[in-house]
């Protein structure tokens, strides 16, 4: 394998684990614990450095991954104490183990290749350095990691899929049904910090948080099926990997950050896209809305005219119904075009379709039958 | 630690943290009673493209031009924040993560694209991430009193608005108050505030001087007066105590040293706060079963 596929492979394996996971976080509206876990990672990995002082033990991933647990736990109990909110507790504890571990490192740690720089933006393109053997192939080190990572997290998320669904969506009944919520979620939380970790160790944290949140956020716009947002949070994780790449060897730059960054360009593009939840679509619905709105107002006008019968006259419109007369042009063209209006004798009278719509209207709008 | 006391760069250093703790200990009580404690993490990286853009743009290393394109930055941040929970089905906290992940990898981009250029920027991430307290000169610490005065003037002005905003913004949207307007001017407020303590504590530690002060002041008083002279006031403490332990540990960095003296004080606040406090409130337990047997 080249270094080029080979890092591109370890960007989709790092992507579409952390998109997984990230599903969860998103529509638990924990988004920012991935962001706090994945800068407690570094105290936790200084203090497994001090107790094994080898850089590249994998003890190192199970200090990370248990102080991320451990920061989880820190937070919930300080919300449980009622005397901060949610976000300021996050917001509390994550700065106060992050400075520790920054202050650890330049007191004890100082010759050590501990750079705050490398943790917080990886260096990807290094990756493929540093080897293993396995199964007789050669293979990159943190290819292996993340591939047995993303493995972990397809497993957990497959065995307990039902479990994860229910109590994300609704968590007192799955408590009532004897689904333990707080097992579930701290071995979520576990899954995201071991992610979180394994990621870290090569794409760096920031990716990490932009590749936790990001897809599953935009695949949230495109689809309300848990199955096909996860898949959608997959891909959309994996084509920012790609993409990513392929923009920071075009510019000879940081493969992370340029990844995060597309992560975010394809999140705008989704929400600016998207056939449903989209802006485009927002605004064309709206539009229509408007027009349905005005041609409604204009029936019952007429109707209530015909009623009184008070002569309707067209030039008139505008001042009773305190429209500009250009608004009111352009509604009466789309009114008669769709055959609620048409001119008899030189007035304006409605047609059947348009005596049923302000039937229909003014019915809606006093509330009788 | 007399012969530090005389010495005019650690003067200077610690006043100006004091200056900086100070507005952001005051500003972040509302932060804090508004439930965005976040945003300032999420508005701190955001600005570090802006930064990098405008040393691209302009060439020039000045601290002044740096600040403006990091206040630009993270004032789109903002914006962009705003509008994803608003015009989206989006969460509050899932936009931060977004704003804050892409724009800080598009600042790591073009820093990157930077350091790659022959004789270029060598100040580095490492600054930008912890902020270089040592390297305050008196002529930052007389911007960041202007800052300090800045907004202790407009807290004093918009008072009942901010004070609205933060309690119930439904009824100040009945009485006609522009609370969009009010809301995203108060944020930029925040933004200026950050822009300003990069320098000194950097984008990491920069929401903590934000919050930290706010909660730890929380647990003593109730008022909204008091608590805002509180957390100015503890967000001053911390600031020199931090600059100070940096001085004795020569080295060791004063951002990180700052929030961890906030977070002391948080601790602190949050164990032994009378009637709030985790102590007392055992204490009242204790007592109450012992009143039962």
């Amino acid at each position: 394998m080249g270094a080029s596929l080979e890092i591109q492979l370890i960007a989709v394996a790092a992507a579409v684990a952390c998109a997984l996971v990230g599903v969860f976080l998103v529509l638990r509206r924990m988004a920012l614990m991935a962001d706090a876990i994945s800068h407690t990672v570094l105290l936790g990995i200084v203090l497994s450095f001090f107790v094994v002082q080898d850089l590249h033990s994998p003890w190192l991933l199970l200090g990370a991954a248990l102080m991320g647990v451990a920061t989880v736990a820190l937070v919930e109990a300080l919300q449980r104490s009622g005397l901060v909110a949610e976000d300021a507790a996050i917001a509390l504890v994550f700065p106060a183990l992050f400075s520790l571990a920054v202050l650890l490192i330049g007191l004890y740690a100082r010759n050590v290749h501990l750079d705050a720089d490398v943790v917080l933006m990886g260096e990807l393109a290094l990756a493929p350095f540093e080897r293993v053997l396995l199964f007789g192939l050669d293979l990159p080190q943190s290819l292996v990691t993340l591939t047995g990572i993303l493995l972990l997290n397809l497993l957990a998320i497959g065995l307990f899929y039902k479990e994860l669904k229910l109590s994300t969506f609704d968590p007192v009944l799955a408590a009532t049904l004897g689904i333990a919520p707080a097992l579930l979620h701290y071995g979520l939380m576990a899954l995201v910090a071991v992610t979180a970790v394994g990621a870290f160790d090569s794409v760096g944290a920031v990716l990490v948080v932009a590749l936790i949140v990001t897809p599953p956020a935009a695949a949230h716009l495109l689809t309300d099926d848990l199955q096909r947002m996860l898949l959608l949070s997959a891909g959309i994780g994996a084509g920012s990997a790609l993409s990513g790449y392929w923009l920071a060897r075009w510019l000879d730059s940081n493969i992370a950050g340029s990844m995060a960054l597309m992560a975010g360009v394809w999140f705008c593009v989704v929400w600016a896209a998207a056939p449903e939840r989209g802006l485009l679509a927002l605004l064309r619905r709206q539009a229509r809305q408007r027009w349905q709105v005005a041609e409604r107002v204009l029936a019952l006008h007429l109707r209530s005219a015909e009623e009184e019968g008070a002569p309707n006259l067209v030039d008139r419109l505008p001042e009773r119904l305190r429209w500009e007369p250009k608004f009111a042009r352009q509604v009466l063209r789309r009114a008669e075009a769709n055959g609620l209006v048409q001119y008899q004798a030189g007035g304006l009278v409605l047609t059947e379709r348009g005596r049923q719509q302000a039937g229909y209207s003014s019915s809606r709008i006093t509330g009788s039958s | 630690m007399v012969d530090g006391w005389l010495d005019y760069t650690l003067r200077t250093v610690a006043l100006g943290a004091a200056l900086l703790g100070g507005m952001s200990g005051a500003l972040g009580a509302f932060v804090f009673l508004r439930r965005q404690s976040m945003a300032g993490d999420a508005i701190a990286h955001a600005t570090l493209p802006g930064v990098v853009l405008a040393f691209l743009l302009t060439g020039q290393r000045e601290p002044q031009l740096l600040l403006l394109g990091a206040a630009l930055a993270g004032s789109a941040g903002v914006l962009l924040w705003m509008a994803i929970t608003r015009w989206s089905r989006v969460k509050q906290d899932s936009a931060l993560g977004i704003v804050l992940s892409t724009f800080l990898g598009g600042g790591v981009l073009l820093l990157n694209l930077v350091q790659n250029r022959p004789g270029a920027y060598q100040a580095g991430l490492n600054h930008f991430l912890f902020g270089q307290a040592a390297t305050l000169l008196s002529r930052d610490v007389a911007i960041l009193a202007a800052g300090a005065l800045g907004v202790g003037l407009l807290l004093l002005l918009f008072w009942k608005e901010f004070q609205l905003l933060s309690f119930d913004r439904p009824f100040g949207a009945s009485l006609g108050w522009p609370m969009q307007r009010l809301d995203i001017g108060f944020t930029l407020l925040v933004v200026a505030v950050i822009v300003l303590g990069l320098q000194s504590v950097g984008v990491v530690l920069m929401s903590a001087l934000l919050v930290a002060p706010a909660a730890a002041a929380r647990q003593w008083v109730d008022g909204l007066g008091a608590m805002v002279l509180l957390a100015a006031a503890l967000g001053a403490v911390a600031g020199v105590s931090g600059t100070l332990l940096s001085a004795l540990w020569a080295g060791l960095a004063t951002g990180p040293l700052i929030v961890l003296c906030a977070s002391i004080l948080v601790l602190v606040s949050l164990l032994w706060a009378p009637r709030r406090g985790i102590v007392w409130r055992q204490l009242d337990r204790l007592a109450a079963q012992a009143r039962l047997r």
